[in-house]
């Protein structure tokens, strides 16, 4: 496994002079190719600090760090950090550099030729989303706050390295632009397949950022690493689970899909149908509510008994609204948003052409959660009864 | 009215003389403020991170300044003899403490985030001091020149009493006649002339900060 790993932590730790407790105790851990591992834990935890060795801004004073199998421990640590993207919260853009020079400034380093430079940094100018031609020539403090993250993030990118390290990269930027600049990194990161460490303190941004989480304790001990479905579904104590929080069976529901469940059968009826058989149907089947559809199998609303037999006009224009509609591909956790808000309690799933599918009701939600946890459950057992 | 009159006629008369004096006060105070820079900025460099050495070093720069100017300037005469050289050790010593000053504070001002990004992305000591961290206290390190360039302007007026030369000699020549004719008028032009020659340096300077402060430091 370890010679796999893309960087591989060996029981690596940090004493600093004169205190007698580990910043970092003894920090075992493997970072796969192409994943963003995020380490996530209360303040003070030492996830910062764990992040750091890796570049080795901070010396460790035990272990080895190996890169690709390689032993970078002992190796010259300023070409160590040029092979390595990093990302502060702060940014520390250069202010009396341009945007231009500041992407340059790996690359420079390293001596690439004044075409290949220019292009890579138009490239990436590009790919964060600042047009060149418009910001090539600025300075950072021309910038707002989200842009100035995004030139950081291209910097770090410079020399294109395999491996990204970001301390809280997004930490000091408001809500919205934060959630836009977390979905413009991950659809970056489907194209560019880099190994990432990423740390925050924020376990819903490490539930939307991580391919896997490490739940970090006092002195980084790894109290849970794995998949955040699998953290959800199953906190292996009860740190992990204070962690996480309440609301983590529901976050979970993030990594569900309507396709996962059996679409429950559900009573219809269509337009042309007489309103008594419909009646009849609903009767028959002990249910309160039934859906109509069109001609061609699309919902339209919902109807109860009463709708059914009251003479108001057409069926289309009784009952109650439908609402937003599910597809297979939504998550249990839509499934469930637009489940509360329904007249019936259910929601409503549709194929691809719009056509009625079934309806995903509250005991499959709950089975599904069960199996996940299940699941999940009998991982960790199989994985202890390995160890053991 | 009178006054001036007759103060012009005597630059006019003595127009020569002054050209040559303001010469020599410039060339004492630019070898002055080009040496006090290279050390001061070197030695800031150098204390910048040593809590103890920073404050013995800003200490002893200070405790120059307080130390009046003509017997400073006498002291060095039984070490470099009379003439410019113990006037220009003196002027030295004085300039100092702005620059060294202002170096620091300059360094200070340097933002970690921004030392720990050079840092991070592979800069070393010496890459992260000379791209990043003086090209970012270089504006006030600048402020310290100027400052230390119009003082020593202004103090290089009495190098002429320990037999140096520049355009304190109009003043001196001028004070021990007193009551002669022409005597005020000599004064006021080495007067008039070193205020003159102190607002043309720093006019100078100030350009020159400009133009060598990166645009993205402008406020």
């Amino acid at each position: 496994m370890s010679s796999e790993a893309k960087i591989h932590l060996d029981q690596v730790g940090k004493t600093y002079p004169g205190t007698p407790v580990p910043a970092v105790e003894s920090l075992t851990l493997d970072v796969r190719e192409g994943e963003i591992l995020v380490l996530v834990g209360p303040s003070g935890c030492g996830k910062s600090t764990t992040l750091r060795l890796i570049n080795r801004m901070i010396e460790p004073t035990s272990g080895r760090i190996l890169l690709d199998g390689e032993d970078v421990t002992e190796a010259n640590p300023d070409k160590l950090r040029r092979r390595i993207g990093y990302v502060i919260q702060q940014i520390g853009l250069f202010p009396h550099h341009t945007i231009a020079e500041n992407i340059a400034t790996v690359p420079k380093m390293l001596g690439w030729s004044k075409e290949r430079t220019s292009e890579r940094v138009e490239e990436l100018m590009a790919t964060v989303g600042l047009p060149p031609e418009e910001y090539r020539h600025r300075y950072p403090k021309e910038l707002s706050g989200g842009q100035a993250q995004r030139v950081g993030v291209a910097r770090a990118l410079g020399a294109d390295p395999d491996i990204m390290l970001m301390d809280e990269p997004f930490g000091a930027i408001d809500p919205i632009t934060r959630d836009r600049l977390q979905n413009e990194f991950l659809r970056l990161q489907a194209q560019l397949h880099k190994t990432i460490v990423f740390v925050t303190h924020d376990i819903d941004e490490a539930i939307k950022m991580g391919d896997r989480i490490a739940i970090l304790g006092e002195r980084s001990q790894i109290r849970q690493i794995d998949t955040p479905e699998r953290i959800l579904a199953y906190p292996v104590d009860d740190f992990v689970d204070d962690f996480i929080g309440t609301g983590s069976t529901i976050k979970g529901l993030n990594f569900l899909k309507v396709s996962s469940l059996a679409a429950s059968p559900y009573p219809t009826t269509t337009v042309d149908e007489a309103p008594q058989a419909a009646i009849n149907r609903l009767q028959e089947a002990g249910a309160e509510w039934l859906v109509l559809l069109d001609g061609q199998g699309r919902p339209l609303r919902w109807l109860n008994e009463h709708h059914l037999s009251e003479d108001s006009g057409p069926l289309e224009e009784r009952g109650e609204e439908l609402g937003d509609m599910l597809n297979s591909d939504n998550s249990l956790f839509q499934a469930l948003e637009l489940m509360v808000q329904s007249a019936s309690g259910c929601s409503v799933v549709v194929d691809g052409q719009g056509r009625f599918q079934g309806c995903v009701e509250m005991p499959a939600m709950s089975a599904a959660i069960r199996r996940a946890q299940r699941e999940a459950q009998l991982h960790y057992e199989e994985l202890e009864a390995m160890n053991s | 009215m009178e006054a001036l009159s007759s103060w012009f006629s005597y630059v006019r008369d003595n127009f020569d003389f002054i050209m040559e004096a303001t010469l020599a006060h410039v060339r004492i105070v630019l070898i002055v403020v080009v040496l006090a820079t290279v050390f001061s900025v070197l030695l800031g460099v150098a204390i910048h991170r040593r809590p103890v050495a920073r404050a013995i070093a800003l200490s002893v720069a200070g405790i120059f300044l307080t130390i009046p100017s003509l017997a400073l300037f006498a002291l060095f005469i039984p070490l470099l003899g009379i003439g410019n050289p113990p006037a220009m050790l003196a002027l030295f010593l004085y300039a100092i403490l702005p620059i060294l000053r202002n170096t620091v504070t300059g360094l200070d001002s340097v933002s970690p985030a921004i030392v720990e990004s050079a840092k991070g992305m592979g800069m070393s000591s010496t890459q992260q001091l000379l791209r990043v961290r003086l090209p970012l206290a270089w504006p006030v390190i600048m402020a310290g020149v100027r400052i230390s360039t119009l003082m020593t302007v202004g103090i290089a007026a009495i190098a002429v009493l320990v037999g140096g030369d520049g355009l304190g000699s109009f003043i001196q020549s001028g004070l021990t006649r007193l009551g002669l004719p022409n005597a005020e008028n000599s004064v006021w032009t080495g007067v008039v002339f070193i205020v003159l020659l102190g607002l043309l340096l720093d006019s100078v300077l100030a350009l020159a900060q400009r133009l060598t402060t990166s645009r993205g430091l402008r406020i």
